[in-house]
């Protein structure tokens, strides 16, 4: 397990969701998809989802699923409306120029996998 | 849950599952038609994702608040947020009703339609009918009425062409 604060740092990623700490998410994997069923039916909860889908449906699956954090790759960002649902969720949304792949690699490392 | 007037006249199929182990609890649950402690409802309607949800959002909130399991309220929400999208993405509008019991939750989806033409061919992982918005919201994968049944203890969905549906689960809270 390791602090999102350090996942963050290793992915130069920018957090959408500022009033939550990532600090006090602990991380234990991701899961890598697109397809929200598909998540709802694989993820776990302490595993962050890397996802490029940002709209609002993505925050319910990921509350649903008790994701603790979504990793937007490829520079995307989510509007207002996302964060904002987000926040009462509390979920911490990240955006990275990374792609998926690398993304997934980076954090494979920092797990010492 | 109980197998409708229709399905035993023919008129409907019914897919049915009861989880290992859940078969006895199931029986005496129908039996007894024990009383109902909060009883939540919800409209959903047609290719509207962003109500779809709403009930499932109220309901999981409502459990967390009466303690039940983070592992048992994870599978309740999935299960009852993929029946939600199935009834947006494709009917013509439903209702949701949550029944909360002592020791489980009833949840029950009733669609105005079209129904469901083959009910084996749905429950396959992967089938799915889904159109163009659906599938660019990235749902539509075919894996959820599977991840309803996964999540379940028992499942009962009962349909038929050119009529509505009807699906209920019933999840234990231990």
């Amino acid at each position: 397990m390791i602090k999102l604060t350090e996942y963050i740092a290793a992915i130069g990623g920018e957090n959408h969701t500022p009033a939550l700490d990532p600090d006090e998410i602990l991380i234990s994997g991701a899961y890598v998809s697109d397809m929200l069923s598909d998540v709802m039916g694989s993820a776990k909860p302490e595993q962050v989802w890397i996802t490029i889908m940002k709209h609002l449906n993505v925050i319910a699956v990921a509350s649903m699923t008790g994701i603790p954090a979504i990793i937007f790759a490829k520079g995307h960002a989510p509007d207002a409306a996302v964060c904002d649902k987000a926040l009462e969720e509390s979920i911490c949304l990240i955006s990275s120029k990374y792609e998926t792949f690398e993304l997934a690699g980076i954090l494979y490392k920092l797990l010492g996998k | 849950m109980r197998v409708c007037a229709a399905v035993k006249s023919n008129l409907m199929s019914e897919y049915r599952y009861v989880a290992e182990g859940f078969e006895d609890a199931v029986q005496h649950f129908e039996e007894l038609k024990p009383e109902a402690e909060v009883k939540l409802q919800f409209a959903i309607p047609e290719k509207d994702f962003n109500t779809a949800g709403k009930g499932s959002f109220e309901l999981k909130n409502m459990l967390k608040r009466l303690g039940v399991d983070s592992v048992v309220l994870r599978r309740i929400a999935v299960a009852s947020y993929e029946a939600e999208i199935n009834v947006a993405a494709h009917s013509k509008g439903g209702i949701m009703y949550s029944t909360v019991y002592e020791n489980l939750i009833h949840v029950c989806f009733e669609d105005q339609g079209p129904g469901i033409a083959d009910i084996e061919q749905a429950m396959t992982p992967g089938f799915s009918t889904a159109d163009d918005l659906v599938r660019e919201l990235g749902f539509g994968a075919g894996l959820g009425l599977p991840n309803i049944k996964k999540n379940s203890d028992a499942m009962s969905l009962v349909s038929a062409a050119g009529s509505s549906t009807k699906l209920e689960f019933l999840i234990y809270f231990a």
